[in-house]
């Protein structure tokens, strides 16, 4: 309870209010915008937050990832393109339920469940992490190391149907973190004798050359769009309250979410897919989804709107990032030499605490913006995309060029840019890489740690923690390979679908 | 009940060949250079040789690599291949026109630049009329004032700045633009 009040103290101060308001409310819009999420947004912020203390900066990339999500429901719904990617499951019933007339209904169940999704899913957490503070200490090097392990596993099973190019992907951001001088030795790896890479990749770099530069590259290119949609009437609020008709779909959405949330390496897809499975499974009304069901939408927003906080957790409390935003914002922890783990939640719970709290006002205050402001978004939305995509390079340039002013570093932005182009035209992720390269770096310094009182290869799993985690790998990947047998059979022939670029991979 | 990959559908495009194939070639040529970049040193443990984690990931990538292009291989080949790669050409243009804006910057100064850069892109890009350029110097100047004038984010002054006359314009537009 007193590191409860101590957190709402250091919430209570200007520089933290303003950032929340600047990153809640700035968080809708760039959601909102189709070709510009939260990574994007986060990227290019990044070094601006670094001269700011940790709680502020921080406080503003969480306004933008916990906002962003409510933002991009909109033109999901009214004009069937999702502002972010998470929300292209939206499309699927609330765009059908604006052609029917009921775009109202249709946005106030989604910012409703994204609220209940957001809220149910941080009062879990604030409940919950006492216990984590208990646990946490629990892992020492072999754990960590088994925890980013069993990451790196779940972001190349999550990608269903593209788990060799995910593995691939992740692979290759292992690499990227083994690149440069090695610490221990100081032997030169895979610097090919070009001085720059002496010092190694820098994850932000290669976050902006991924998902920034990428994105203008990808707009720039693209035929010009000029998203275009109908007013909303009437009132959004009375219609959010039409979410406690499902509440049972609303809490599922939620407990997924967090769930998904808390494992490294999964994150929104895998929680809607679960979420809207279930939703389906159990309706009196399946044959509805996909074609308009208020369920469908529920499934979808209350899900991943639980994420956030709950990806919140494994890298505060063993500073193991599960996704991509959470790994860029332990750069801002490691810019102000405080290293998220198991010591945070023992000794500065008020900080973890102070983080929820913050995300618990920013809901609040997004739904009274999304409320009010609904109508207004949708005309700042309407920037044709090539346009957008000069904007996204203006910014991304500042995002680059600010870290050490170095012209290598934009160089190695754009190369890591038209990678990310490629893969985004190709529906292929981009997150594997980012996640490599961070779980890569933990990998290494935590088996090497942990292999000086490991005699035989069982001594590794004899800790109760270690031996779950490892468990569950083995598990997983087993799971997965009976899933895949099993979904062969449902799987959809080439020809009866589309070869087309979509909106779920991107930016 | 549609399946993860139908929900999200995340079908494989034209392509897909292609980048399996130069996946699988970029992964061969690091795991050729294994032995030279990250060497195996003596009276060192497995675990704690410096060419262990370059090397499980310089494999990873060769088996996983060889996995996709095999997929590949064998599905339904998807017409469009060459046109999509066109399309991968396409877009170093425009990264080019990014890195001349890296290179101008410490030469003209940011906000001159970024004016350049955004009134220049947008035409470019097909936009025409006075509202457009309007708007792209209007969002250039923003985007300055934002970052350099009101963050401070470090981006060096411009070297055409030092030919200003000396005295409290230069020391404003040397800070804040």
């Amino acid at each position: 309870m007193v590191e409860l009040l101590s957190g709402i103290q250091m919430l209570a101060t200007p520089a933290v209010l303003f950032a929340l308001l600047v990153g809640s409310i700035g968080g809708v819009i760039i959601g909102a915008i189709p070709g510009v999420g939260a990574p994007v947004a986060i990227a290019i912020l990044l070094p601006a937050t670094f001269s700011m203390e940790p709680l502020v900066g921080l406080t503003m990339l969480l306004g933008i990832y916990g906002s962003s999500m409510y933002g991009g429901s909109l033109p999901a719904i009214l004009i069937n393109t999702p502002g972010t990617a998470v929300n292209a499951l939206t499309t699927y019933d609330g765009h059908p339920m604006t052609k029917r007339g009921e775009a109202l209904r249709a946005l106030g169940l989604a910012y409703g469940a994204s609220f209940v999704g957001g809220i149910l899913s941080i009062l879990a957490l604030i409940l919950l992490s006492p216990v984590l503070a208990k646990v946490a200490p629990m892992f020492g090097s072999r754990e960590i190391f088994l925890a980013a392990l069993l990451g790196i596993v779940l972001v190349v099973i999550a990608h269903r149907g593209q788990t060799f190019a995910a593995g691939s992907l992740a692979a290759f951001g292992i690499l990227l973190a083994t690149i440069g001088l090695e610490p221990v030795r100081y032997t030169q790896r895979y610097t090919f004798g070009f001085d720059f890479l002496s010092s190694g990749v820098d994850l932000i770099v290669v976050v902006l050359g991924l998902f920034a530069l990428s994105q203008g590259f990808l707009l720039a290119t693209r035929p010009d769009e000029a998203p275009q949609g109908a007013r909303v009437v009437g009132n959004l609020f009375k219609a959010m309250t039409g979410v406690f008709r499902h509440k049972r779909i609303a809490a599922a959405g939620s407990g997924f979410g967090v769930l998904m949330g808390i494992i490294p390496g999964v994150g929104e897809f895998t929680a809607q897919f679960l979420t809207y499975t279930y939703a389906q499974k159990t309706s009196k009304t399946p044959e509805e989804f996909g074609n308009g069901s208020p369920e469908g939408l529920i499934a979808s927003e209350s899900a991943n709107n639980a994420v956030p906080a709950a990806a919140m957790i494994p890298l505060l409390a063993l500073g193991i990032p599960g996704e991509a935003l959470t790994a860029m914002m332990l750069s801002v922890f490691y810019v102000h030499n405080v290293v998220p783990g198991p010591g945070l939640f023992q000794n500065q719970l008020d900080f973890v605490y102070a983080l929820y709290m913050a995300m618990l006002l920013l809901n609040v205050l997004v739904v009274i913006f999304v409320g009010l402001s609904s109508n207004l978004l949708l005309r700042v939305i309407q920037i044709p995309t090539r346009f957008l995509g000069m904007t996204i390079l203006t910014l991304g340039f500042v995002g680059v060029y600010s870290l050490r002013n170095s012209i290598t570093d934009c160089a190695v932005a754009t190369v890591f840019g038209i990678l990310g182009l490629v893969l985004k035209r190709q529906n292929l992720p981009t997150v594997p890489i980012i996640l490599g390269m961070v779980l890569g770096g933990i990998m290494e310094v935590k088996l090497r740690a942990s292999m000086a009182r490991v005699k035989t290869p069982l001594d590794f799993v004899d800790r109760p923690i270690a031996a779950i985690i490892a468990g569950a790998i083995v598990l997983l990947i087993l799971v997965h390979i009976w899933g895949v047998i099993r979904e062969r059979r449902a799987t959809s022939p080439e020809d009866s679908h589309d070869h087309d670029i979509h909106d779920s991979q991107q930016g | 009940m549609k399946t993860f990959q139908d929900l999200f559908r995340r079908y494989r495009r034209p392509g897909d060949f292609f980048i399996a194939l130069l996946s699988l070639l970029f992964a061969l040529f690091l795991l050729i250079n294994l032995p030279t970049q990250a060497p195996w040193l003596e009276n060192v443990k497995t675990f704690a040789q410096p060419a262990f984690w370059p090397g499980v990931a310089v494999i990873g990538m060769v088996v996983f690599s060889a996995l996709h292009l095999f997929g590949a291989i064998v599905s339904e080949r998807i017409p469009g291949r060459m046109a999509e790669v066109v399309e991968w050409i396409k877009a170093l243009e425009f990264a080019a026109w990014f890195m001349a804006y890296v290179w101008l910057v410490p030469l003209l100064g940011y906000l001159p630049s970024t004016l350049v850069f955004t009134v220049l892109l947008t035409l470019r890009l097909g936009y025409r009329g006075w509202r457009w350029i309007l708007g792209a110097a209007v969002f250039g100047t923003f985007v300055v004032l934002v970052f350099k004038g009101f963050l401070q984010v470090r981006i060096p002054a411009g070297e055409v700045y030092d030919y200003l006359p000396s005295g409290p314009f230069r020391t404003f537009v040397m800070t804040y633009l």
